[in-house]
């Protein structure tokens, strides 16, 4: 998710959040998604509020947070820039992409440049196996990703562009 | 007059430009003063040649792929919106290009013909006419047409869906209430026909898990689709708020009295969950812990009641069956394979893309004369069928027939049909320590053969490829990969194995090679 869209951390807001989703059935992963779209990330101050709202102790919640990859606990950069590691991109080069984004960025996997703009992932698998190698941006997917035109989508980040679309 | 053309709307149309095809058709349209209606369809399924822009002529679609930016002026210079006309991206008729032409498309028989998101273009193509059939059935009719098509399971698992249909209308549910889980969590690499289904024809899936709930006797449905899908849950999420709005979901669906409500949950990046007990877990809101089985989900199964947990393909069959007959689909395939499997052919490869075919022809046939060998031109090596616990296939193994069986008897699985192609740049060693390393990622951590199996499985492996005691390591990586495969809780760490013990069976020469080098080295 790019946190164009984010807004900063406000204890009412979540708590609305909680509030609009916690009688579903199963509502615990519907909420941390809700409160990830909305903040960027989840913050702690959010673990006890959600915590508190279904009855669940703090450690539950932490451990239903740091079992699944997409969750996140710390501020992302402006950008999330997730290059697929499975086989089929393996299979069209993607270890080399994977390398050339690392080098250019300069920074590893669950790292954000020090200008605060990208956070890059590791992902398995964006089901766009048949152009590989993949990578996504927000929730746009690119296809035959190279290191040239890593560079170019890299590049387009930097500055906030006027699309077309 | 207006012309009305279909450009691609699905993730990988999207990802080579589709979006901005469709804005700069009507733009330059506008300037030439050509009259246009753009329409978003959702893809054809062949990603070489996307996108594709169909335009709509008395004879049929006319096809110009892949069109890039720079395309449209000289597309418009030779009138494309008229359809048969010359120009370098004209493909002709689009339902005669034969890898189209020579597919059996049975569950994707719209894809790439209609709107996703619109019912009325679903309903005008045999849409809901399975679940019309189905509301005039008593329950044991419609499981009974399911077991007579001869569907299984097409997540992987290959279990008869009529007989878990079976078990769930069967048993008694303690708080009376019943569940159908779908299953879109679709983490194999090589696949995509599940997006592919939710993305571009979302309607057949809400209907067949209409039909399943009818069939079973339950009012909740889930489809719990992964994170890293956003186009296929806004697509379902549009569908199933238009199926409300027009009583195909809800309280009394078309005056029946039936009961079916449909909800999309997300998942989270967990490979694990599509692991349908982990599945279950994450749905009620907890870590995806793989349960211990018995008890089937079937009969204990979402917050403890009997559930029927089907992939979305198996699901996406049903409106086939109960529109078109059960005879009709089980009159394909061969063996105990009957009907269709949706081919994803995927990684090096020339055309890659949706190849729904009957069970039968060869690894082979769809490899080369679907695929047209690899995209580098390089000689084709090694295939891993059936996702990241598939097994690699060597040369003497292509001419194997696609089917359920022929699969398992050369050690390999046919799981949720996607074939990924290596040329011969593919270091064997290394695909085999991923196929660990990506257990160590995606293990649920229950137990211990996978938690901590694949671990050690990267250290032999990372041994081996540094050439230490190679013979001996070698050894006891066989060791490791047998307990995985015995010990393990679920097919994770239970098949983790499969590629690992490929590679090494068929690929010796990679390990051997690279320690044989990692040796040299070190002596230089």
């Amino acid at each position: 998710m790019t946190t164009s869209k984010a807004v900063a951390w406000e204890p009412v807001t979540a708590q609305a959040i909680i509030d609009e989703l916690k009688s579903k059935p199963g509502a615990l992963l519907p909420i941390l998604h809700a409160i990830q779209d909305r903040f960027s990330y989840i913050p702690d101050e959010a673990v006890s509020l959600i915590a508190q709202s279904l009855k669940l102790t703090r450690a539950e919640v932490h451990g239903v947070i740091s079992f699944y990859h997409h969750f996140r606990t710390h501020q992302p950069g402006r950008h999330v820039v997730e290059v697929c590691r499975a086989e089929a991109c393996q299979a069209q080069g993607s270890r080399a992409l994977e390398a050339h984004a690392k080098a250019s960025l300069g920074v590893d996997y669950h790292q954000t440049t020090d200008d605060r703009n990208i956070t890059l992932e590791p992902v398995y698998c964006l089901g766009n196996c048949s152009c590989g190698p993949s990578i996504r941006v927000g929730d746009q997917i690119h296809a035959d990703v190279d290191a040239a035109r890593f560079d170019e989508i890299v590049e387009g980040l930097k500055t906030d562009r006027v699309e077309i679309m | 007059m207006t012309y009305r053309i279909h450009v691609p709307s699905d993730t990988t149309a999207k990802a080579r430009g589709a979006d901005r095809i469709a804005r700069l058709i009507e733009i330059v349209a506008q300037e030439h003063n050509v009259d246009v209606e753009v329409r978003r369809n959702g893809t054809r399924g062949l990603y070489w040649i996307e996108p594709l822009v169909e335009v709509d002529t008395d004879a049929g679609r006319y096809g110009f792929g892949p069109v890039k930016e720079g395309d449209i002026e000289s597309l418009f210079a030779a009138e494309f919106y008229k359809g048969n006309v010359d120009h370098p991206l004209a493909v002709g008729l689009v339902e005669e290009i034969p890898y189209l032409k020579r597919q059996e498309r049975f569950t994707f028989s719209r894809l790439g013909i209609t709107d996703p998101v619109s019912l009325e273009d679903y309903q005008a193509n045999d849409g809901f006419k399975g679940l019309k059939n189905a509301i005039k059935l008593s329950s044991q009719e419609i499981v009974d047409a399911v077991k007579e098509s001869g569907l299984r399971g097409r997540g992987g698992a290959a279990f008869p869906t009529g007989i878990k249909w079976q078990t769930v209308l069967d048993v008694e549910s303690p708080k009376n209430q019943k569940y159908i889980v779908c299953n879109a969590d679709e983490g194999d690499s090589g696949t995509f026909a599940d997006r592919l289904v939710m993305e571009c024809d979302p309607f057949m899936l809400i209907e067949g898990m209409t039909i399943a709930g009818l069939a079973v006797g339950a009012t909740q449905g889930y489809i719990y689709c992964r994170s890293e899908y956003p186009l296929s849950i806004e697509n379902l999420n549009s569908a199933i708020q238009s199926a409300y709005d027009n009583n195909l979901l809800g309280a009394d669906i078309q005056g029946s009295g039936k009961h079916f409500d449909l909800e999309v949950r997300m998942g989270a990046g967990a490979y694990i969950c599509g692991e349908e007990t982990s599945l279950l877990e994450s749905l009620e809101g907890k870590r995806g812990l793989v349960r211990a089985k018995p008890p089937l989900p079937a009969i204990v199964g979402l917050f403890g009641q009997p559930t029927v947990v089907n992939n979305v393909l198996s699901l996406a069959a049903v409106p086939f069956i109960l529109d078109k007959g059960a005879k009709a689909y089980a009159d394909m395939g061969i063996g105990r394979s009957r009907g269709t499997l949706p081919f994803q052919v995927a990684g090096n490869v020339k055309f890659g893309g949706l190849v729904e075919l009957a069970f039968g022809p060869t690894l082979n046939e769809l490899m080369f004369d679907f695929g047209g060998g690899t995209r580098s031109g390089r000689p084709l090596r090694a295939v891993q069928v059936g996702g990241p616990l598939g097994a690699y296939l060597h040369e003497g193994q292509w001419d194997t027939p696609l089917g359920y069986e022929e699969f398992s008897q050369k050690e390999a699985v046919l799981g949720h049909g996607g074939v990924v192609m290596f040329d011969d740049t593919v270091d064997m060693s290394e695909q085999a320590r991923f196929s660990m390393e990506f257990c160590v990622a995606e293990s649920c951590g229950k137990c211990t053969p996978c938690r901590i199996g694949s671990t050690r499985g990267v250290e032999v492996i990372d041994r081996i490829r540094e050439g230490k005691n190679v013979e001996a390591n070698m050894e006891l990586l066989s060791d490791l990969c047998e307990t995985m495969l015995d010990g393990s809780l679920c097919a994770m760490g239970g098949m983790t194995p499969f590629p690992v013990q490929s590679a090494m069976k068929h690929f010796t020469e990679d390990f051997v090679t690279n320690a044989a080098a990692a040796t040299q080295a070190k002596e230089v």
